[in-house]
């Protein structure tokens, strides 16, 4: 596999890692663009807007759009999170051209205030959707009540009232403000012609404006607090848990990975000896988030109501044994098997690879290739692990439950 | 650019079937065995599961703990699945580690030690999968549309209940291990890097040995009620509409499939169109196949909040009478890029093949090679479709509604 890229004079760059033996390709617009960007009064817009893009262009209808990928086959959707939005689609390789025309053309949308109308009902049943799905929003709250006022604790889907009060305008002023080619990274893996990829973005994209979108990167002021949201209608108790973590430029997010394997990983790790194999939580498991300036790690839990607060110990107690016991050679490297095979098999799929290096070039202008990615698992050390376990201490963290139980006893 | 399927049947039932895919670096395997929720004595719902879950508390030489660990060692990404009629291991790990990884499930189907004090943690993680469904609308909505479309034990949810999970003993357990876990009736696909005369040798050796036995049949009950609402406070009304289709492998099948597709598959399907991009009412919506051996159905599924939910069921049910009275050619040709570069995308994935190609097997005997789908599809036409929509066109229909109110239903009123 090759890595090539190329910037266009309008600033937008364009990386690929290309796959001869590959049967798709994989391409994805990456707009650094995302809920840390948005103020409260439009709080949700920058995944309204995600939408949006596939409501019609100048020269496409809502229904143009959805039709033309279809009849590429093509995999196509889009996501939005705190700091990229990203437009993907996966196609035969002699459909690359229409799939960067068409995906470039729904990245100028035109925002009709009719198209607009009906999305946000679309956006407010989203909304409702996760309403009605665990964990009911705990994640956003515990995301606000962890981050307080840094633009990190937005919620990604905005509110009913803030989404209900958005108007086109604004959103059109939010895109002339986020959507610079100099702010968008087109990656490309797979099966790709990558001069044709040159020539067709700039066909397609050279005559977008380029300005100044900067983010304010302020560190977090993390808080620790401790929240239980009651909801009786829910059976089962929900908890999220978020303590500070390696951020996306630190080395130790390498090590932070593993950690979380071995710590939280959905099945051989401590918290599944400890609580998912005898059944005392449905689920219990650590990640490790990574942005710029700030990462996290976040603790999932969902349980009977009545083991909650038995179990939170059981955690907070695992927690702290981690930072002053460390970890065991044998469960490093349990858990650099676990990565390392999870890197090799989806990289199978240019679809697979499409985020690693979208986001590895979007976050720190690098291309990192399979082996390397393998190289840095295999070079982590135990003291590597104890650091993170030191200078990132899991135990001080910020809590959200939700469901039946009015009041859960912190644990102490 | 397809390898040659390979098949071969050992002399106690069990049929191994391999797609050679020499350009992966992967290696995944579906093991399918005959043991499903259909086979589970009336008053023991949720024990095929209950089973599933003991047998991976430690098998062979390995108790619980290496079981895990020798798993995690070896890069094997796995899981298990428990379905009307089958229980399924299936994972996918660099070629190299494939027969390690099928010796350790062939301990699991062969010879688990169903451990009677882990049966209390395993009823405890049991209760936790059946209460989070009560937390999941969506998926609780799904659950009772095929319970109340299907007779009796076809629809059986895989979670089981209560009170039969309460009162399962280790008995019980092992009765069902003895009885299912069989290899007349199970199925082993592989695919991605391998060698077929060394694959046949390894599985030889494992499971060569596994003693066939016979299974009492599956006496059919009665369906379920064919409108019902299930009343729970949540924010969105949750939509289930079944109706009656062709199994996979009745020649009509890609008849229906393209149907099927026409209607929910994608977002220019008919379903998204009219619902959620015409309309703006609802987020999720959705229609897809679902076959068992000699019965099938679609299954249409739509979220929205509680005063919309009569128009949304009533565009839905206008959308399906609309079907029945035919597709047009641009919307197969949709169909057909999709199809098509889903089959070439499914090169790229030993695990999406292995799945296939044993699911291929258990219904139909044999393998399609992705060739042989692509003329078929090919062969496909809007007359072709439009007259198996005129035999069958949707009608009949199964309607679950979960949410605050019940809903009216008006078929044919737009």
């Amino acid at each position: 596999m090759e890595f090539v890229r190329h910037t266009l004079p309008s600033g937008l760059e364009i990386v690929a890692e290309l796959n001869g033996d590959a049967r798709s390709v994989a391409l994805g617009f990456f707009v650094e663009a995302g809920s840390r960007d948005e103020t409260e009064e439009v709080s949700g817009v920058s995944h309204f807007l995600e939408h949006m893009a596939f409501k019609g262009t100048p020269t496409r209808s809502a229904l143009d759009v959805n039709r033309e990928f279809d009849e590429m086959g093509a995999r196509y959707n889009a996501s939005t999170g705190e700091e990229t939005t990203l437009y993907y689609a996966a196609v035969l390789p002699e459909c690359q051209d229409r799939a960067v025309r068409l995906l470039a053309d729904i990245l100028r949308p035109s925002l009709r205030e009719d198209d607009f109308n009906t999305e946000k009902q679309v956006i407010l049943e989203e909304i409702r959707v996760y309403e009605d799905q665990p964990p009911f929003g705990a994640d956003e709250k515990c995301k606000a009540a962890y981050f307080g006022a840094h633009p990190l604790g937005r919620s990604v889907l905005g509110t009913a009232q803030s989404i209900t009060a958005l108007s086109a305008e604004a959103m059109r002023r939010y895109f002339r403000a986020r959507y610079s080619p100099s702010n968008i990274v087109l990656a490309a893996t797979g099966r790709i012609d990558f001069d044709a990829l040159i020539a067709t973005a700039e066909e397609s994209c050279g005559v977008w404006e380029r300005f100044d979108a900067p983010r304010s990167i302020r560190p977090a002021e993390p808080n620790q607090k401790f929240l239980t949201v009651h909801r009786p209608e829910a059976t089962q108790e929900y908890t999220v848990q978020m303590s500070d973590g390696p951020a996306g430029d630190e080395k130790q997010r390498y090590a932070a990975k593993l950690l979380a394997r071995i710590l939280g990983d959905d099945s051989g790790s401590r918290l599944y000896w400890a609580l998912s194999d005898p059944g005392l939580a449905e689920h219990a498991v650590l990640r490790h988030y990574e942005y710029a300036g700030a990462g996290l790690f976040v603790t999932y839990m969902s349980c009977e109501p009545e083991r909650t607060a038995d179990n939170l110990q059981v955690v907070l107690d695992i927690y702290r044994n981690a930072q002053t016991a460390g970890v065991s050679k044998e469960e490093l490297s349990q858990a650099k098997s676990k990565v390392s095979s999870r890197i090799v098999l989806s990289s199978e799929r240019p679809m697979g690879r499409l985020s690693y290096v979208g986001n590895e070039w979007v976050q720190r202008r690098r291309y990192r290739s399979v082996r390397e990615a393998l190289d840095t698992v295999a070079s982590i050390s135990v003291d590597d692990i104890q650091s993170v376990l030191t200078g990132y201490p899991l135990s001080r963290s910020t809590t959200v439950t939700i469901g039946p139980l009015a009041e859960v006893p912190q644990p102490a | 650019m397809t390898e040659a399927i390979q098949s071969h049947r050992f002399p106690n039932g069990l049929v191994l079937v391999a797609e050679p895919m020499p350009w992966l670096d992967s290696a995944a395997f579906t093991l399918l065995v005959p043991a499903g929720c259909v086979h589970e004595p009336a008053d023991c719902g949720g024990l095929t599961s209950f089973t599933c879950e003991m047998a991976l508390r430690g098998a062979g030489p390995r108790d619980s703990r290496r079981f895990i660990e020798d798993l995690d060692n070896l890069g094997v990404e796995w899981s298990d699945s428990v379905s009307t009629a089958r229980t399924g291991f299936s994972g996918a790990t660099v070629a190299g580690n494939l027969p390690t990884a099928l010796e350790i499930f062939a301990d699991v189907v062969q010879r688990p030690h169903l451990p009677e004090d882990q049966l209390e943690a395993a009823r405890l993680v049991m209760f936790q999968e059946l209460r989070a469904v009560e937390d999941e609308p969506a998926q609780k909505v799904m659950i009772e549309a095929q319970r109340h479309y299907y007779p009796d034990p076809w629809g059986r949810p895989s979670q089981g209940n209560e009170e039969a999970i309460e009162a399962i003993g280790i008995e019980p357990i092992r009765r069902h291990f003895g009885l299912h876990y069989r290899p007349n009736g199970a199925i082993l696909g592989v695919a991605g890097r391998l060698d077929w005369p060394e694959l046949k040798d390894t599985v030889e050796r494992l499971l060569g040995g596994w003693d066939s036995r016979q299974a009492p049949g599956v006496v059919d009950g009665v369906a379920g009620k064919k409108v019902e609402h299930l009343e729970q406070e949540t924010k969105q009304t949750h939509i289930a509409v079944a109706y009656d289709t062709v199994p996979y492998r009745d020649p009509d099948y890609f008849q229906a499939w393209g149907a099927v597709g026409v209607l929910g598959s994608g977002m220019s399907s008919r379903l998204f169109t009219e619902v959620r991009e015409r309309r703006g009412l609802c987020y999720h919506v959705d229609a897809s196949y679902h076959s068992l051996l000699d019965r099938a159905g679609v299954f249409c599924y739509a979220g929205t909040s509680a005063e919309r939910a009569q128009e949304t069921l009533d565009v839905m049910l206008a959308v399906l009478s609309d079907l029945g009275r035919g597709i047009e050619a641009a919307e197969l040709d949709r169909l057909k890029a999709r199809i098509k570069s889903g089959l070439i995308m499914q090169q790229e994935s030993s695990t999406a093949r292995s799945s296939m190609i044993a699911s291929d097997w258990y219904h139909l005997g044999r393998v399609r090679t992705l060739d042989e789908v692509s003329r078929i599809v090919d062969g496909l036409t809007p007359e072709s479709i439009n007259a198996y929509l005129a035999r069958r066109p949707p009608r009949d229909y199964t309607i679950v509604t979960l949410g605050p109110r019940p809903l009216e239903v008006n078929i044919g009123v737009r």
